[in-house]
C-alpha cells in the first residue's frame, strides 16, 4: 500500500492544477463572450501590431 | 467595402500626416471616453473582424472589442470621439448600430456575483471529485488504518472547501434565523455542519462511516442550482439594462452662448431647453417659445395630439411633433411627474410582494418537518441505546439524506429551461417568480395605445375623398413630418395617387400645413385652424378655398399579433379586458374590432390601478399588459405584468416580463409555457419527495451508509434536472 503515499498527493496536485487553471480562466474574463471566442479562432486575420 | 473604409497602414491617418502629432498623442494621458454600441445584426466571425478593424482604424479609438454573445461593441476612445460618429462608421459597413448609455450598463456588478458563485462551484466540484475517489475505496472495503487515513485526507480536503463554497448558504441561513424565520438554507446549513462535526468525531474514533463526501456533494449540487438561477436572472437583467441604455438621455440646453448638448442629469430647474420635433420632453416645464403639437399617448393613452403653444405646461415623457419648442424647466430629474409616478408604483407593489413562491412554500413545509424528523430519530435512538454517538450519527444521516438537493435544483432547472425558451421567442422574464405567477393568470387586462395598437395612425377614409382632394392632401402632407401627415402621404402613395401641383407648401407648427393651388389657399391641419368642428375621432381636416373642410379620419394601426393574442387568450378561457385613457369612441371601436366584451375608456392612472386591485380582491389573477406611464401603477398592482420593448422605461421597470419584438402573439404561448413549467416544478418536488420517502426509513432505522446517501443525492438531482429539460 506504500504506493498510496505517491498516488494520493499526485492526484491531489493534478486536481489542484486543474482548479488553479480554471480560476485563472475566470479571472481573465474568458467566459464573457463564449460565442465570439468560438468564432474568433476561425478568423485568419492576425493582429500583429495591436494598438497600445 | 469602399477604399475609405480600409484601415490606413499606420492605423492613424492624422498621425501619418503629422508625425509630431503621434508623439504628442502618446505623451498626453488624455481622459478616456467609454462608448458602447449595440449591434443587433452581427452573427459571424467576419462581422467581428470587419467591425473591429474599422473601429480600430478610426484615429480617436484606442481599443475596440466586439462581444458576439452580447452583440455589443465596447470602445475606449479619446474624449473628442462621439458615439454618433462611431455609430455612423459601423452603419456604413452595413450593420445596424445603436448607441448605448454606458452609465446604465452596470453588468460588472452582477458579473462579479456570478464569478464568485462560479469560483465557489469550481472549488466544491474539485473537492467533491477528490473526496469521492477516496470514498469509493472506503465503500469497496478499505479497512483499518487505510480507512482512517482516507477519512482524514477527505476531511482535510472537504473542510476548507466547504468553508469557502458554503458561504452563501451560511450567510442566508444566518440572515433568516436573525429574523426568526426558516428558509431552505437553514436545514442545508444544519445538515452540512452536523455531517461534518459527526464525521470528524467518527474519524477521530476510527469509526466506519464518515459523511465528508455527502457534505461536499450537497454543497456542489446546491451551488449548481444557485448558479443556474443567477445566470438566468443575469441574462434577463443585462437584456433589460440594454433596453434602458438604448435611450441615451441627452438634451439641448439653450444658453446665452447658443445651444449645447448636455446629459439630462445635468439640467437644472429654470434652464431653457430646446426640444426638436420628434424629441421627447426631458423635464417638466413651460413652453416659452414656439408652437407645436405634442403627443401624450405614453402618459395618458390619448391618441389625438394636443396643441402646444406659449405658456403651456408640458411634462417629461411627452413627444414634440411638429415645431421646435423652447421649454423653461420647472422640475428636473426625480421631481418630474414621470418620477413622481414611482411613488404610486411603490404603493401598488406592496401587494405583489405577498406572493410566496413554490420554493418558499415547499421550504415552509419541508424545513420544520426535516428538523423534527431528525430530532425524533436522535431522541429515539438515544433513549433506545443511551449512546450519544450512535444517536448523533443517525440524526446526521437523516438530515443528509433528506437534504433538499433535488429541492434546490427543482425550481432553477425548470426556470432556466423555460426562460431560455421564452427568450428565444422574444420574451424577457425579469422577475424570478414571474413564470409561476403567469401560470395562474385567469384575467388579462390590455392597455390600448401603444400596446394593442402600434401607436402609428392609419388613414381610414381615403376612398371617400374625391381624387382631386386626395391629390391636394398628399401634396400638403408631404410637407410635414407629423405622424398624421405621414400616414396620409403613405396611404395616398400606396393608392397610386400623385401629388397635386401645390406651391409654397409651408408648415405652421402646431396647426398644419398650407400652400396655394391655382391662386387659392389650401390647408391641411387641425379642425379649428381650417374652420371645422372637431370630432371625437382622430382626424385632420382639408380645406380647399371656400369649400367646406373635409375630414380625414384615422385609426391606430393594430400591433402585429394583437388579434391572435386576444383570440388565443379568450380560447384558453381567460377573460380579456381593455382599459385605456383614450376617448370612449376610440376605445369602443377597438374593443369591437378585437371582440373584447369588457372595456373601460378615459381611465386615469389611479383608476386603472384601482380596477386591477378590485379584480385582485375578487380573487382573480390579473395579467396586465401595458406600455405607458399611465399604466405603471396598474402594472405594479397586477398579479403579473408584461410590457412591450417600446414602452417607457418606467413601465418596463414596473413589469415582470418584457416583450422584445413588436409582436404580441407570444403572450398566449408564454402562458402555456408558464403552466407547463409550473407543472414540471411540482413534478420535481414530487420526485424529490419520493426519493426521501424511500431513503428516510433506512436512515431512521440506522441502515443508511454514506454510499446510500451519495446514491440518493446524485440520482434525485439528475432525475430532477432531466425532468426540467423535458419542458417544451
Amino acid at each position: 500500500m506504500n504506493v498510496l503515499a505517491f498516488l494520493i498527493p499526485v492526484s491531489l496536485i493534478l486536481g489542484g492544477v486543474g482548479l488553479l487553471f480554471f480560476v485563472y480562466t475566470v479571472k481573465t474574463n474568458q467566459y464573457d463572450d463564449p460565442e465570439g471566442d468560438a468564432r474568433r479562432i476561425l478568423s485568419d486575420e492576425y493582429d500583429d501590431h495591436p494598438k497600445q | 467595402m469602399t477604399a475609405t473604409m480600409r484601415p490606413s497602414p499606420s492605423g492613424c491617418p492624422a498621425c501619418a500626416a503629422a508625425p509630431a502629432a503621434e508623439q504628442l498623442a502618446e505623451r498626453a494621458p488624455a481622459p478616456q471616453a467609454q462608448i458602447a454600441l449595440s449591434l443587433p445584426t452581427i452573427h459571424c466571425s467576419a462581422c467581428i473582424t470587419k467591425i473591429e478593424k474599422a473601429l480600430n482604424a478610426h484615429p480617436g479609438v484606442k481599443s475596440a472589442r466586439v462581444n458576439l454573445t452580447l452583440k455589443r461593441a465596447s470602445i475606449e476612445a479619446a474624449p473628442e470621439v462621439t458615439a454618433p460618429e462611431l455609430k455612423a462608421l459601423v452603419e456604413s459597413l452595413g450593420y445596424e448600430a445603436h448607441e448605448l448609455d454606458p452609465g446604465t450598463l452596470s453588468a460588472t456588478a452582477t458579473d462579479r456575483a456570478g464569478r464568485e458563485l462560479l469560483m465557489r462551484l469550481a472549488v466544491a466540484g474539485f473537492a467533491m471529485m477528490n473526496v469521492m475517489l477516496l470514498s469509493i475505496s472506503v465503500w469497496s472495503g478499505a479497512e483499518g488504518p487505510t480507512r482512517d487515513l482516507f477519512h482524514w485526507i477527505s476531511a482535510a480536503i472537504a473542510l476548507p472547501a466547504i468553508a469557502f463554497s458554503g458561504q452563501p448558504f451560511f450567510r442566508n441561513a444566518a440572515a433568516a434565523l436573525k429574523n426568526r424565520q426558516l428558509n431552505m438554507d437553514v436545514p442545508i446549513t444544519l445538515a452540512i455542519v452536523l455531517a461534518v462535526v459527526t464525521s470528524l468525531w467518527e474519524t477521530s474514533l476510527s469509526g466506519k462511516h464518515a459523511y465528508f463526501d455527502a457534505a461536499i456533494a450537497l454543497t456542489f449540487f446546491l451551488l449548481a442550482g444557485r448558479y443556474l438561477d443567477h445566470r438566468t436572472r443575469a441574462i434577463a437583467r443585462s437584456a433589460a439594462e440594454e433596453l434602458t441604455a438604448l435611450e441615451v438621455p441627452r438634451a439641448w440646453r439653450v444658453t446665452d452662448a447658443g445651444e449645447e448638448q448636455v446629459s439630462v442629469s445635468d439640467l437644472a430647474a429654470g434652464e431653457l431647453i430646446r426640444v426638436r420635433p420628434g424629441g421627447r420632453m426631458p423635464v417638466d416645464g413651460e413652453i416659452v417659445e414656439g408652437t407645436s403639437e405634442i403627443d401624450r399617448s405614453l402618459l395618458t393613452g390619448e391618441t389625438v395630439p394636443v396643441f402646444a403653444g406659449q405658456g403651456q405646461a408640458v411634462s417629461a415623457g411627452e413627444v414634440n411633433l411638429t415645431g421646435p419648442l423652447t421649454v423653461r424647466a420647472t422640475a428636473v430629474g426625480a421631481d418630474t411627474s414621470l418620477h413622481r409616478m414611482a411613488d404610486l408604483v411603490a404603493v401598488a407593489e406592496s401587494g405583489r410582494s405577498r406572493y410566496t413562491s413554490l420554493a418558499d412554500k415547499a421550504a415552509k413545509l419541508y424545513a420544520p418537518g426535516v428538523h423534527l424528523l431528525s430530532a425524533v430519530a436522535f431522541a429515539g435512538w438515544y433513549l433506545y441505546t443511551w449512546d450519544l454517538r450512535t444517536a448523533l450519527n443517525i440524526a446526521a444521516a437523516v438530515l443528509i439524506i433528506t437534504c433538499p438537493c433535488a429541492l434546490g435544483l427543482a425550481v432553477p432547472a425548470v426556470t432556466t429551461a423555460a426562460s431560455g425558451r421564452l427568450f428565444r421567442r422574444g420574451m424577457l422574464i425579469k422577475h424570478e417568480t414571474a413564470l409561476e405567477r403567469l401560470a395562474q393568470v385567469d384575467t388579462v387586462v390590455f392597455d390600448k395605445t401603444g400596446t394593442l395598437t402600434a401607436g402609428t395612425p392609419e388613414l381610414t377614409n381615403l376612398d371617400d375623398l374625391p381624387r382631386g382632394d386626395a391629390e391636394v392632401a398628399l401634396a400638403l402632407a408631404e410637407g410635414s413630418s407629423h405622424p398624421l401627415a405621414q400616414a396620409v402621404a403613405r396611404a395616398a402613395r400606396d393608392a397610386g395617387i400623385a401629388p397635386a401641383p401645390v406651391r409654397a407648401v409651408t408648415e405652421v407648427p402646431g396647426y398644419g400645413t398650407k400652400g396655394t393651388l391655382d391662386g387659392r389657399e389650401v390647408r391641411l391641419g387641425r379642425a379649428s385652424w381650417v374652420g371645422a368642428d372637431g370630432t371625437a375621432q382622430t382626424a385632420t381636416w382639408l380645406a380647399c378655398g371656400d369649400r367646406p373642410p373635409r375630414a380625414l379620419t384615422f385609426t391606430d394601426r393594430l400591433r402585429d399579433g394583437a388579434e391572435e393574442a386576444v383570440q388565443a387568450l379568450q380560447d384558453a378561457g381567460k377573460s380579456v379586458y381593455l382599459m385605456s385613457g383614450d376617448s370612449t369612441p376610440a376605445v369602443e371601436a377597438l374593443a369591437r374590432r378585437l371582440g373584447i366584451a369588457h372595456w373601460m375608456a378615459e381611465a386615469l392612472p389611479a383608476d386603472k390601478a384601482a380596477r386591477v386591485q378590485a379584480m385582485a380582491e375578487d380573487g382573480r389573477r390579473v395579467l396586465m399588459v401595458g406600455d405607458g406611464l399611465n399604466d405603471t401603477a396598474a402594472l405594479a398592482a397586477a398579479h403579473v405584468s408584461i410590457s412591450p420593448a417600446s414602452a417607457l422605461d418606467a413601465a418596463r421597470v414596473a413589469s415582470d416580463i418584457v416583450l422584445l419584438g413588436g409582436d404580441l402573439s407570444p403572450i398566449a404561448a408564454a402562458c402555456r409555457t408558464a403552466r407547463a413549467a409550473t407543472r414540471r416544478i411540482r413534478e420535481n418536488f414530487r420526485i424529490a419527495t419520493v426519493y426521501n420517502i424511500v431513503a428516510v426509513p433506512l436512515a431512521v432505522a440506522g441502515l443508511a451508509t454514506p454510499l446510500i446517501a451519495a446514491l440518493a443525492m446524485s440520482a434525485s438531482s439528475i432525475t430532477v434536472s432531466l425532468n426540467a429539460l423535458r419542458l417544451r
